[in-house]
């Protein structure tokens, strides 16, 4: 895994354990590309604070900057670093204790015996 | 401290290898402890899915094939996009322990990188993805 996948999935979920940002992310995410002014009006935050988290998330590479017309900042939500972040969770979304627990329990059943099984969780290599 | 690229769990059943193939690679087998319902065409290459009872349905490509020893396939990453083009590789192997079988299951591919995140079109990470499979598979063959 190149290093700065690490980095740019750390970037995510630090952005992502504030409400603020979280709510802004949200916005832009649900809503569209939108200015500080409009998400002021629309979440519960100063225009001031949510310039100072759109500067952080710009510079963390979460939303760009579009430059539009009357000098209008609109700010977009890129979504690549949360692919990033998503593949990360999947290897923790990923459950196969489960279905090889189910395995086990259908193999015992269609042979019509109990068995005994053993689980062994095996060393998992960090990629 | 990085997250996992491959995910690996290894469980020994009382049953010999044969048993667990056809568990593994029939869609009848499938359907009684995987997936609701689910059908298989077992060649390398062929299409597979599962459906269950919540309309949950997952699409697989299958592998290899080397009966009863190995068996891989490759699905969708979970939690992505459908139109997401990432796969993970999934292989099963099937060695006799006593009257029964040590079965492995390892996932890869966790770690793709979305090539967009690097400023690359989305055309070359399909293709990109299509060719790094190949490799593995040539490999998996080779080994």
């Amino acid at each position: 895994m190149p290093p700065d996948t690490e980095a740019v999935a750390e970037q995510v979920f630090t952005a992502l354990a504030d409400p603020t940002r979280r709510a802004i992310l949200a916005a832009l995410a649900s809503g569209g590309p939108a200015t500080a002014t409009d998400l002021a009006a629309r979440l519960p935050i100063t225009r001031q604070a949510i310039a100072k988290h759109l500067a952080l998330l710009t510079e963390a590479g979460l939303v760009t900057a579009e430059h539009g017309e009357r000098r209008r900042v609109r700010f977009r939500l890129r979504s690549a670093p949360m692919q990033v972040a998503q593949q990360f969770l999947a290897a923790l979304a990923r459950d196969w204790d489960r279905p090889l627990e189910a395995l086990t329990e259908h193999l015992d059943r269609s042979a019509g015996k109990p068995a005994t099984t053993r689980l062994e969780e095996a060393r998992s290599r960090h990629g | 401290m990085g997250f996992p690229d491959r995910i690996e769990r290894t469980v020994e059943v009382a049953h010999p290898p044969d048993k667990v193939w056809a568990a593994l690679t029939t869609s009848d087998g499938l359907a009684a402890w995987f997936g609701n319902e689910a059908t298989i065409d077992l060649r390398p290459g062929g299409p597979a899915w599962m459906r269950w009872t919540d309309g949950f349905r997952v699409d697989m490509r299958v592998e290899r094939v080397e009966e009863p020893r190995v068996f891989g396939f490759t699905w969708q990453i979970y939690g992505l996009p459908k139109d997401d083009p990432r796969r993970t590789y999934v292989e099963f192997t099937l060695e006799p322990a006593g009257a029964g079988t040590r079965l492995t299951v390892v996932e890869s591919g966790f770690a793709q990188l979305p090539d967009d995140a690097h400023g690359k079109a989305y055309d070359a990470n399909t293709q990109g993805w299509a060719s790094e499979l190949g490799e593995l598979v040539d490999y998996l063959d080779a080994a």
